[in-house]
Parts: C-alpha cells; sequence; structure tokens
C-alpha cells in the first residue's frame, strides 16, 4: 500500500505524521524553511505563492497557540484563512466530521489544517477527499497519535544549532506516554539518522516498549541528560498532576524538573527546547527558560517558517 | 551550435558598465548563474554595497504548474532597497519571467529608485514586455533548448561558461 501521505510521484500529499515520512521529504520540509525565515525580516512579511487559495484551520480541539501559528504561517504565504472551532459533544462525532468535510469541499477549500482529540481523525479526513486531487490535509495534532509539524520545527530547531544529525545525542524529558510532540520528533530523529535519542521520565509517563522507537530509556534524569547536545522537555499536562500517575507536581519538579544543576549534566553547548506552553516550577525552572541555553523562543519563531514550508509544498504538489 | 565565450562577455558587460554605475549601486543577482556573474561584477566594478541574491521560487508564476523546486535558496538583501538604485543581473534572458518575479519579489523589501537588467546573454522569445539595459550578446536558441551559464569552481573568480542541452526538468523550475 502507498504510504498515504505522499501521492504517485512520491511527492507530499497530505501530512499527517512523521513516521514513515522519507528522509528527502523532511530534509525538503527543513530547507524550504530556511528560506521561509527571512521574510518575516522585510519590509512586506509576504509572498504570494498561495495567493487564492483558501485554508480552513479545522479546530475540533481548542488550541489557540497552534492555529495562530498556522493562521500567520498561511497569511504569509497570502491565501484566505477560514477559522472553525468546531465542537467536538455531540453524539455522531464521526458522521458529522466528515459531513463537515464534504461541506467545507463544496466551497472549493485548498487545504485543511486539522486538530482533533481522536488519534486519526486526519488521517480518515485525507482518505476521505481522494477524490479531490488538490486538497490536501495538514495534521496540526491527533489525540496522542501525531503533531508532525511541532516535531519538523524541533528538527529544524535542533539543526539550525547543531547542524549535523548524525552527530547528535537528544533527551526527550517527561511524559512521553501522552505526547504526540514526542512521538513525532522520535520518529523525525531517527529518520534524519540522529545516533543517540533517549527518553527520560518516570515509568507511569513512558509508553510500555517504547524502545522500540529506537531510543534509550532512562529513568535518573542526571544519567539521562549526561553528555545531550539538545534536550526537549515535554509539558506535564495539569491533570496528569492530579491523577494516579504522579506524587505532585513538586516531587515531579525533583526529580524531572530542569534546574540548572541538572543542565549542567549535559553539554557546555547543549540546547534546551519546550513545545510551550511551559509550566514553570514543574517541568522546568525559570532559571533554565530563561536562560541562555533556551532555545524556546527560536522554536516559536521557526515554527512559523516550517508551517509555511509544509503549506507551500503540498498547495505545489 | 557555436556558444561564445562566458569570459568574453563578461568582460564585455564590465566595459558597458563602467561610468554608468555609481559605487552606492546595488547589486543583485539571481540564482545561481546570475548570482555568480553579479559576484564578478561587483567585483571587476569596485561596488562597496554587499551583493543581494534573490531565489525567485516563491515568486514564480508557474508554481501552480511546477510546485516548488528541491532547493530553494533563502533570498539575501542585505542593504535597504527603499530608494536605491539597483542592478539586476541573471545569466540568461529568456522569456522575461523569472525577471518579473525578480522585481515583484524586490518590491516586497521597498521601493527602490530604479532598477536597470544586466544579463549575459539575450536569447530571445519573450513573452513579457521587459529588455535588458546591458547585455553580453544577443542570439537565438531554439525553445525546447535550455542555455545556462556553469562555473568551473567554487569562488568568484572561477571561470565561467555557458552550456546548452536538451535536459528539462520534469519538476520544478530550475
Amino acid at each position: 500500500m502507498r504510504n498515504p501521505q505522499l501521492n504517485e510521484r512520491g511527492e507530499l500529499r497530505h501530512l499527517l505524521t512523521l513516521d514513515g515520512l522519507p528522509h528527502e521529504v523532511i530534509l525538503h520540509i527543513l530547507d524550504t524553511a530556511a528560506s521561509f525565515v527571512g521574510i518575516t525580516e522585510r519590509d512586506v512579511k509576504k509572498v504570494p505563492l498561495l495567493r487564492g487559495k483558501s485554508v480552513f484551520n479545522l479546530f475540533f480541539e481548542n488550541s489557540t497557540r497552534t492555529r495562530t501559528t498556522f493562521e500567520i504561517a498561511a497569511k504569509r504565504l497570502s491565501a484566505d484563512v477560514i477559522n472553525l472551532n468546531i465542537n467536538t459533544s455531540s453524539a455522531a462525532k464521526g458522521e458529522s466530521l466528515l459531513d463537515t468535510i464534504d461541506n467545507l469541499s463544496a466551497m472549493h477549500a485548498d487545504m485543511f489544517v486539522v486538530r482533533h482529540a481522536s488519534s486519526g481523525a486526519p488521517h480518515l479526513i485525507a482518505r476521505h477527499v481522494k477524490e479531490h486531487p488538490y486538497l490536501h490535509v495538514v495534521n496540526a495534532g491527533d489525540g496522542r497519535h501525531a503533531h508532525p509539524t511541532q516535531g519538523l520545527l524541533d528538527l529544524y530547531t535542533i539543526r539550525h544549532y547543531k547542524q549535523d544529525f548524525t552527530k547528535l545525542s537528544v533527551a526527550v524529558v517527561g511524559d512521553v506516554l501522552h505526547s504526540r510532540v514526542a512521538r513525532s520528533l522520535i520518529h523525525g530523529l531517527t529518520t534524519m539518522g540522529t545516533p543517540d535519542v533517549r527518553v527520560i521520565g518516570p515509568r507511569t509517563l513512558l509508553p510500555r516498549g517504547v524502545e522500540q522507537l529506537g531510543v534509550r530509556v532512562f529513568h535518573d534524569m542526571a544519567e539521562g541528560l549526561r553528555g545531550c547536545d539538545a534536550i526537549v522537555m515535554l509539558r506535564l499536562q495539569n491533570e496528569r498532576m492530579k491523577g494516579p500517575l504522579l506524587p505532585s507536581a513538586q516531587e515531579y519538579f525533583k526529580s524531572y524538573g530542569l534546574t540548572l544543576e541538572k543542565l549542567a549534566l549535559a553539554k557546555p553547548d547543549a540546547i534546551v527546547m519546550h513545545p510551550g506552553p511551559m509550566n514553570r516550577g514543574v517541568e522546568i525552572d525559570s532559571a533554565v527558560a530563561d536562560g541562555p541555553r533556551s532555545v524556546i523562543l527560536p522554536q516559536v519563531t521557526f515554527g512559523i517558517a516550517v508551517r509555511m514550508a509544509v503549506m507551500a509544498i503540498l498547495a505545489g504538489n | 551550435m557555436q556558444l561564445p565565450d562566458a569570459e568574453a562577455l563578461c568582460a564585455s558587460l564590465v566595459a558597458q558598465l563602467r561610468g554608468r554605475v555609481t559605487p552606492d549601486t546595488a547589486i543583485v543577482g539571481i540564482v545561481t548563474g546570475g548570482a555568480w556573474l553579479a559576484e564578478r561584477l561587483r567585483r571587476e566594478l569596485g561596488l562597496e554595497t554587499p551583493m543581494g541574491t534573490l531565489d525567485v521560487s516563491f515568486y514564480r508564476d508557474d508554481f501552480g504548474k511546477s510546485g516548488l523546486k528541491k532547493r530553494v535558496r533563502p533570498s539575501q538583501v542585505p542593504f535597504e532597497v527603499e530608494g536605491r538604485l539597483l542592478l539586476l543581473v541573471d545569466d540568461v534572458l529568456y522569456t522575461g519571467r523569472t525577471i518579473r518575479a525578480a522585481m515583484n519579489e524586490l518590491f516586497d523589501y521597498g521601493r527602490p529608485a530604479r532598477i536597470d537588467l544586466a544579463v549575459l546573454v539575450d536569447r530571445g522569445g519573450r513573452e513579457l514586455p521587459i529588455g535588458a539595459q546591458y547585455c553580453g550578446a544577443q542570439f537565438e536558441v531554439p525553445a525546447g533548448r535550455v542555455l545556462v551559464l556553469e562555473r568551473d569552481g567554487e569562488d568568484a573568480a572561477a571561470r565561467l561558461l555557458l552550456q546548452l542541452s536538451d535536459h528539462r526538468r520534469t519538476r520544478g523550475p530550475g
């Protein structure tokens, strides 16, 4: 079976997951993003590539941040952007989802950016629109499954500061179990040839069999951070702090919160990343988040360029 | 088809431009051949402003047909465009569509006082009302054949040569 993300020429048709996305496709996205970074520093922060195209942001799960970055990216490509926040509480979710898609397709949409609480929803939509060859789907986060543009912007950031993936040790720290960000990044790092990818976290927050993704597993922060080039801190979601998986936020911070002392165990030039929004004092200490090794805000800037690259490449294929 | 010597055409361009460009003229080359030529012209003419390079991929009118090429390079315009005299440089002038895209891109950096165009070869076949103020040579090349500038080395001093081929890229503009 053909990769549902690629067209018959092997080019990107939809962006659904980084799992199984070929090396050259990821490289094309990262290289193209580099050309978009400069555009935001100009007088006119726009290029005419998607002039006359309609991008629909379909957010079945709320996320103002992610939606905004997609909106800015699409607008900087000169697309028309329509934002729809769709309530998922309706009982017949599956049916109404595809009905919504049919309606929007009939309005001649060119691209759907989909955020959904259910894993696989963007795949379902991509399959559903296969009769419309010029309609593209971008996964903006589905359930616990994938968040490919976040993974790509993390890859972009790592490459920007560290150049060559094939020489790096990268640690992903925290709630890997519930994190689509972690999953996407791990797939991306492995595809790009990163020899040492580590996950660090308590047993309760690491998926069983995570080693099969090609990562080394650590439960001890000091051990896991030693000699790392890049540290990716994951957000600990509020509901997990209250649940049975963790003793308390304070306890978590003591063991897995990134402080200057723990950071000192990584390489002296290691970078610190976080997909945001941060819980200061839970997974990361302010001294680290605001410190010289933090590249958390550049991640946001690169995120716009990476999303522009994804949409531009899709629209051209 | 006998092609002229690119080095001789380059020397002719330098002679045409000498005295016509002021030291504060900013030179902008279109990647890749135009940027190589621009690098050379800037050096020979002793221009002080840093050179700009444009990759016009985001402004091409055939994006809907051809998509985005594999290697888009970042455009670099390291000077204030507003009110400036610009010398736009490309290796081969053909349909004029690349030049249109380049001018559109330049205007997104600011409003230049004037843009002149210098090309090594004008091969005819224009599809837009665009002409070059400075031109190394003018000769017809049959449609379907590709005329490009090559460079024998990596630095600005490397020898330039013209190449003709039948090779047409299947995807993406070159």
